[in-house]
């Protein structure tokens, strides 16, 4: 007798199937799938009209124990304690914190020495954790499957739904697999994969799906930098990021302020070992890239998918055919006041700012210092250096990388969004450059009429030093 | 949902959504009012005037409901600021040949239609001058010429855009299922 056997529930599934089939609470045929939201965090931009939603329903937060609050976006970075002049900003984040505490959310805000911005305090508090469904009203959220959750952001209407129910409707987004293979070259950063993947995907190239970074380049990578990638996955236009936890993600975890411990640790580990794309999954896309063929890159136009590495000419307009690209392509050299042809190399800058949810790390301030140490910034260059937390900064200056920046001419901050999104006075002025570790170099983002190099930690202090757009291994 | 409006052509690409709201006008704890910060930078000079070359500020755009925008029509931000910005101007619906998935989610949950056409639907609606009929309960552009044009839409979004069928509302009728998963959860 032969014997067929039935795979059924046994066919190879990509982590993010895996993760997606464990919260699906309810799925109507023709609706989307209602999906359970392990972790909610907010901010104080996108939720007071979501809390005002609540109360004009006279509905509860289901889940506090589940949402977890900070401040960043429009808090000044100038000094602990700095007065906030704006009141608006003043009645936001007075806002934030009535509504926490009328819900008993924690709330890491101003004062609190878990505060910083919410894409770094999530991993570093041990929140964000493999397996777990993440969502925040900003599009940063990808950040957090860098440690294998599947996390992504979502509006003030979704917001509101989540404190409500904890829950999302969400129609089910596609695969698509990145594998990055071989050993980084000195002076290239993870920032430089993530910047060269967009490069050749383009903004909407991940459009309806979320990436899964694999690959030894990848499983060589420490936390810090895996954030780094995962966090722009929403630049190429994916829903998420995500890279399956292992012992690195393991050993970050170990230890962290909200991670399990005891029995609870040994169970959740057991779990989390099971979180990875099985043998033979079928990824909807892929695409691969080589690490050695990577060199340090830098934004030329205005928007993430417009960069080239630093020893590129400035592209031209003329040698595209297709007429709304070639259009495209000359409104943001027009709006950066670039000669097609011309050298990256050596352009002036204005400002570097090092910081933000992409690079704000401690890793990011190491690679920073590591350059800056022993040398001086340009003196015609304002040089900010904003730690992403305050865990951060603490650590940054237990090793003493405040003093390398101060003793370098750099500015050492307070945690906070800052200069990434300009919200809170840290702002460019019009027509300046700015060399930033953020993650957009859209039309005014860093400030009305600034023109943003989006680069590594390496590639802007490297930058700071000369006053102008430079190459980093030319200091090694 | 059933209106005809002549259209605003803003044919450039990855229209994001810094250039659709700056975010300093995030600072905002309402949703209402916020048509006046739309497109800013590009609707505005240094000093505040209208800049009389941007589409949206000639004298025949005035009471304009349709937008086509180009491809990729609000990449970047998650900001549901930038569809209130939109919908608070006077705009229903947004023609493109795509959208950025965040902001086409919020646009929906807002009464504002995100309809995707393909390259040649596009050319032809930016060569059209004139209005546009839109009708979503049979998914058809209708222009002047009398030539119709289906779209797609999900049925979910569709439904609850005709039925004024509020997503929040469908969620917390729901409320066993949840407590049932919740309960089947370890931690």
């Amino acid at each position: 007798m032969d014997f067929v056997w039935y795979r059924i529930g046994m066919e190879a599934k990509t982590l993010f199937d895996k993760i997606w089939d464990k919260h699906i609470v309810a799925a109507e045929p023709g609706c989307p799938s209602v999906l359970y939201i392990d972790l909610h965090l907010i901010h104080e931009v996108t939720s007071p009209q979501a809390f005002q939603g609540l109360r004009a329903r006279g509905l509860r937060v289901r889940r506090p124990d589940r949402t977890v609050a900070t401040m960043d976006h429009i808090i000044p970075t100038v000094s602990p304690g700095f007065p906030i002049v704006d009141p608006v900003a003043r009645r936001m984040l007075a806002e934030l914190e009535a509504n926490c505490k009328e819900s008993g959310i924690p709330l890491f805000g101003i004062g609190d020495p878990r505060q910083g911005i919410v894409h770094v305090i999530g991993p570093e508090l041990g929140l964000t954790q493999p397996g777990k469904t993440i969502v925040c009203g900003d599009s940063h959220t990808s950040t957090h499957g860098a440690l294998g959750a599947l996390a992504f952001g979502i509006g003030t209407s979704e917001v509101e739904h989540v404190l409500a129910t904890q829950c999302l409707l969400q129609h089910k987004p596609k695969t698509f697999e990145v594998r990055v293979e071989g050993r980084l070259q000195p002076g290239v950063a993870a920032k430089d994969i993530i910047l060269a993947l967009i490069a050749r995907l383009g903004v909407a190239g991940g459009t309806g799906h979320v990436f899964e970074f694999a690959g030894s380049t990848i499983r060589g990578l420490d936390i810090d930098d895996r954030l780094t990638i995962c966090n722009m996955s929403i630049e190429g236009g994916a829903r998420a990021g995500t890279i399956a936890a292992d012992d690195t993600a393991f050993q970050y975890l170990a230890g962290k302020p909200f991670a399990p411990t005891g029995a609870a640790w040994d169970a959740a580990l057991e779990k989390w070992q099971e979180l990875h794309t099985d043998e033979g999954a079928v990824f909807d896309k892929r695409f691969e890239l080589e690490a050695a063929s990577l060199e340090p890159m830098i934004s030329y136009g205005t928007n993430p998918g417009m960069t080239a590495p630093v020893t590129a000419r400035i592209p031209d307009p003329d040698s595209i055919s297709d007429p709304a690209q070639k259009n495209a392509l000359a409104k943001a050299l027009a709006y950066m006041g670039f000669i097609p042809g011309g050298p990256l190399l050596g352009h002036p800058v204005d400002v570097v700012f090092i910081g933000s949810c992409t690079n704000g790390r401690l890793a990011d301030l190491r690679a920073a210092a590591g350059v800056l140490k022993g040398r001086k910034v340009s003196p015609k260059v304002r040089t900010l250096v904003v730690p992403g937390s305050q865990k951060v900064k603490s650590e940054a200056e237990a090793e003493g990388l405040d003093k390398i920046f101060l003793a370098a001419g750099a500015e050492w901050r307070n945690p906070g969004c800052s200069m990434c999104l300009a919200m809170n006075g840290d702002e460019i002025a019009p027509g300046q450059y700015c060399v930033s570790t953020s993650n957009r170099n859209f039309e005014g983002r860093q400030g009305k009429g600034g023109r943003t190099l989006l680069a590594s930690p390496l590639t802007a202090a490297a930058s700071a030093i000369l006053g102008a757009i430079a190459d980093v291994r030319r200091f090694y | 949902m059933n209106f005809t409006s002549r259209i605003v052509p803003l044919p450039n690409e990855n229209v994001d959504t810094d250039q659709i709201i700056p975010a300093r006008y995030l600072k905002t704890t309402s949703k209402e009012g916020l048509g006046k910060a739309l497109f800013a930078d590009w609707r505005y000079d240094s000093q505040g005037n209208p800049r009389p070359d941007f589409i949206l500020n000639r004298a025949e755009m005035a009471g304009a409901r349709v937008l086509l925008a180009g491809d990729n029509f609000g990449c970047g931000s998650s900001r549901e600021h930038a569809p209130w910005a939109l919908a608070d101007y006077g705009f229903k619906a947004i023609i493109s040949t795509s959208f950025a998935d965040i902001f086409k989610n919020n646009a929906l949950k807002n009464g504002l239609l995100p309809i995707v056409v393909d390259k040649e639907v596009h050319a032809r609606l930016l060569r059209h001058s004139g209005e546009v009929a839109i009708d979503l309960e049979t998914q058809t552009l209708t222009l002047e010429d009398g030539a119709s044009i289906h779209f797609a839409i999900d049925p979910f979004s569709k439904k609850c855009l005709l039925e004024g069928i509020d997503e929040l509302g469908y969620l917390l009728a729901l409320t066993t299922q949840i407590t049932n998963y919740e309960q089947g959860l370890s931690d």
